[in-house]
């Protein structure tokens, strides 16, 4: 039960965070990646605030064995960038430029998204669902071309 | 230059205190596309109460703080539904096979200076300027 408060608390504060910030606008995310454009660097600061504070943390993190609520921490991260990693990040990223919304804004921006942001995440559960197959296919592929 | 700088500070500030009491309390990493992945595929089942408590904070208090935040709040989404849907579909897909997002990548992967969250976070930022140069400065279809 304390798990599930402390994460809804998680969860809202994230959330606030992204309305804060102007994250929840997607012409301020389209804005950052328009270089070319009418440039907005606010994203930047955005994940410089986050990094920042997380970065302590993780030093924190470091030198316990275990979360509050018992749990083990995370293991430390692997260091392969493999094929999915790099056209997962490359499909997510198209889709991210393309309407300005990543999975966090979507969920928290639902409540006035209006029609778009309920499309927007039937489509994004439905890419969800369907990417273990893809994974699979692109593990056989790279099988058949080794 | 936009003066909204300050505003995504403190709000990254939110996202990063947000990050930090999940990892310390509950002992998870705050990436969005996974605790929400973990529920669509299945694959996450085991801590589903765990998984929707945080979904139901990410959309509900974002809800309740609107009216007293003295910004007018919009999302701009784009008219063009097929773009919306082939968006959702590119995020969803690519954001599970990548294992991560803006969230589990950007902030908790370069925090902790993970090759994979930095690599990971370079390909969808080049994707992304790429999408914006293509959709809206070619076809100007966004």
């Amino acid at each position: 039960m304390l798990r599930n408060l402390s994460a809804f608390i998680a969860g809202g504060l994230f959330g606030a965070g992204l309305l804060v910030s102007g994250m929840t606008n997607t012409r301020k995310v389209q804005g950052w990646l328009d270089i070319f454009g009418d440039w907005d660097p606010t994203l930047a600061f955005v994940l410089t605030g986050a990094i920042i504070p997380m970065a302590i943390t993780w030093n924190i993190a470091a030198r316990r064995a275990r979360a509050v609520l018992g749990n083990e921490l995370p293991s430390k991260p692997g260091s392969q960038i493999d094929r999915n990693l790099m056209i997962g990040s490359l499909m997510f990223g198209a889709g991210w430029g393309l309407v300005g919304l990543c999975p966090g804004p979507a969920v928290a921006s639902i409540g006035w998204g209006g029609l778009g942001g309920v499309v927007f995440l039937l489509s994004m559960f439905a890419g969800m669902y369907v990417a273990p197959a893809f994974r699979i296919r692109f593990k056989a592929m790279a099988e058949a071309l080794s | 230059m936009h003066i909204d700088w300050i505003w995504g500070l403190v709000g990254g500030l939110m996202i990063g205190a947000a990050a930090s009491f999940y990892l310390l309390v509950n002992g998870r990493i705050m990436g969005a596309s996974g605790i929400i992945g973990g529920l669509v595929d299945g694959s996450g089942w085991s801590t589903w109460a765990e998984r929707l408590s945080f979904v139901a904070g990410l959309a509900l208090i974002p809800v309740l703080i609107k009216p007293v935040y003295n910004v007018p709040v919009v999302t701009n989404i784009t008219d063009n539904i097929p773009a919306v849907i082939l968006a959702g579909l590119l995020v969803g897909i690519g954001t599970r096979l990548a294992n991560g997002c803006t969230s589990g990548h950007g902030v908790c992967g370069i925090s902790r200076f993970s090759l994979r969250g930095i690599a990971a976070t370079m390909f969808y930022l080049i994707a992304g300027g790429l999408a914006v140069i293509v959709f809206r400065h070619l076809l100007e279809a966004i």
